[in-house]
């Protein structure tokens, strides 16, 4: 993963119906980086990752992706889906196998399984259907499926947000590790602004709906030396939070507004 | 100020019925030594009702005489050819209302006309577009189970869920890949329930169509038993009708649990 890909986000607005949830986004995320979009609930977070993919038409602005893409990549712009979107029907490895079917060679196929499962700890699942595994075992399937098709970008829309805190803890420990050795560029998207601090090279801070840049923050040091109690972070996470504060009372009063890559 | 004391009444439980197969296979082999009890004492008219033993000798008779194989081979290549035809057209036919906005309205509209005019009025047109022989029985047949089953289909393809389908899609699977994985499977449930019903209908059909005009089939058979006053083998007819219901959902039980393992 030399080169890698770069994705340009140029004045993008997005409304549906009447309603404009996001207004003139420019953002570029770096190649091998990662950039955090945080903001308040309905501040459209989710709505701008479905954009990035190609999986929201947005109503006004471009996204443009530049870069080179390695020649084993079979999906370059890959989510990780808030529920997991497993499905309950297939195995561990028939969910990781769905991506990769028609693509690859049956060998090549069941190669790159055993791989991407024994990367996420799930080898002596393979076989066990998703309703067996607990959320956070089945997020990290939802992982496994993702890197199996070696994305050039990552799109993680709220991936750890359905699970308990102590999985949550776990599992962010295991997303840095395994972001920072796959190289890829991502977009995680979050409203945990510890996660933020523990994953982003930048955080994009959303202002609350119409959602608009408010501030973006770099964090240079690399995710393997980052640990959760870190005063610096802390420090971050702190300054963050009084960023997005008022917009977040002000968009709790306003109530929430759906604003999903599935909606 | 009222005052309680002593320990707290349980008011839980209940609402859990289980099932016992003892039980349910005493309570028929109870009900039909009864009605042989009964009979034996002369409190039932043999010849309105004969006993389950005089049943049986029918069913022996006929057994050895080969003439239970004539009319059973009859109904069941005509339970079978009518009902897979219905089947199939019935999915494909609710896989694309469930799925196409262009044939969504145009298709109910037809089948909301069709699908309350009871199939047995129908019976006599078929004889004239199909002929008395076989056409115009796997018509009926192929009607009644049609209906349903698109009913059946397109509600369970309209509860699959979205997320699952743009999951799909994110991971650039091609609309065939994602109706034959994704939508099909998905709407399964739906559709092995829709099976129940329509077996029972294409009984109910088939011993119709072959009392209207057949020399062959159970239903045939039970019709000139009846015009006989042979109620000896008039009831042994409606003895093998229960035990093909019977048997019938029988089958579907074990497709339930073999294709829905992962429930």
């Amino acid at each position: 993963m030399t080169a890698g890909l770069r994705l340009v986000l140029d004045k993008v607005g997005h409304a549906y119906d009447d309603m404009t949830v996001l207004d003139d986004i420019s953002l570029t995320a770096e190649p091998g980086r990662v950039t955090v979009l945080v903001g308040p609930s309905g501040c459209g977070k989710s709505t701008l990752l479905g954009i990035m993919g190609g999986m929201l038409a947005p109503t006004t602005g471009t996204v443009c992706c530049q870069g080179e893409v390695a020649p084993d990549c079979l999906n370059p712009l890959t989510y990780v889906f808030q529920d997991f979107a497993l499905l309950p029907w297939r195995s561990v490895a028939g969910n990781v196998a769905l991506v990769l079917e028609g693509r690859l060679s049956r060998a090549e196929r069941a190669d790159r399984v055993r791989e991407v499962l024994a990367l996420t700890g799930l080898t002596a699942f393979a076989d066990a259907w998703p309703r067996q595994l607990s959320g956070g075992m089945r997020q990290r399937v939802g992982i496994a499926r993702a890197l199996a098709v070696r994305p050039a970008c990552l799109l993680m829309d709220e991936p750890l947000s359905a699970l308990d805190a102590q999985t949550r803890a776990l599992l962010l420990d295991d997303f840095a590790a395994l972001i920072e050795r796959s190289g890829t560029t991502t977009v995680y998207v979050t409203h945990n602004l510890a996660e933020a601090v523990r994953l982003g090279h930048r955080i994009v801070v959303l202002s609350r709906r119409p959602g608009r840049i408010r501030e973006i923050v770099s964090i240079d040091r690399p995710l393997s030396d980052r640990r959760a109690g870190d005063a610096d972070l802390a420090a971050m996470e702190a300054a963050l939070w009084d960023m997005i504060r008022d917009d977040a009372a002000a968009a709790e009063r306003d109530g929430p507004v759906s604003g999903h890559v599935s909606a | 100020m009222p005052r309680l004391d002593g320990p707290v009444p349980f008011r839980g439980g209940g609402f859990a019925p289980q099932s016992r197969a003892w039980a349910a296979a005493a309570t028929l082999l109870g009900l039909i030594a009864l009605w042989q009890a009964a009979a034996s004492a002369g409190a039932i008219p043999t010849l309105f009702l004969p006993p389950p033993a005089a049943i049986a000798r029918a069913l022996w008779h006929l057994t050895v005489s080969g003439e239970l194989w004539k009319h059973l081979s009859a109904s069941l290549s005509r339970l079978a050819v009518g009902w897979v035809l219905g089947t199939v057209f019935g999915i494909l036919t609710g896989i694309a209302v469930g799925l196409s906005s262009a044939l969504r309205s145009p298709a109910m509209a037809v089948v909301s006309a069709l699908f309350p005019i009871p199939k047995i009025a129908l019976v006599p047109l078929f004889i004239i577009w199909f002929g008395i022989g076989e056409g115009s029985k796997l018509a009926t047949l192929g009607f009644g189970v049609f209906f349903p089953t698109v009913i059946a289909t397109a509600g369970g393809v309209d509860n699959v869920s979205r997320g699952l389908i743009r999951m799909g899609q994110s991971f650039g699977l091609s609309t065939w890949e994602i109706t034959r994985k994704i939508v099909l499977p998905g709407a399964l449930p739906a559709i092995l329930s829709g099976f129940r019903v329509t077996s029972s209908i294409a009984i109910v059909l088939l011993v119709a169509a072959e009392m209207i005009g057949a020399d062959r089939g159970i239903g045939a058979f039970v019709l000139s038993a009846g015009n006989l006053y042979d109620t000896d083998n008039l009831l042994a007819g409606i003895v093998l009708l229960s035990a093909l219901g019977l048997t019938v959902a029988w089958l579907i039980g074990l497709a339930e649990r073999a294709l829905l393992r992962w429930r």
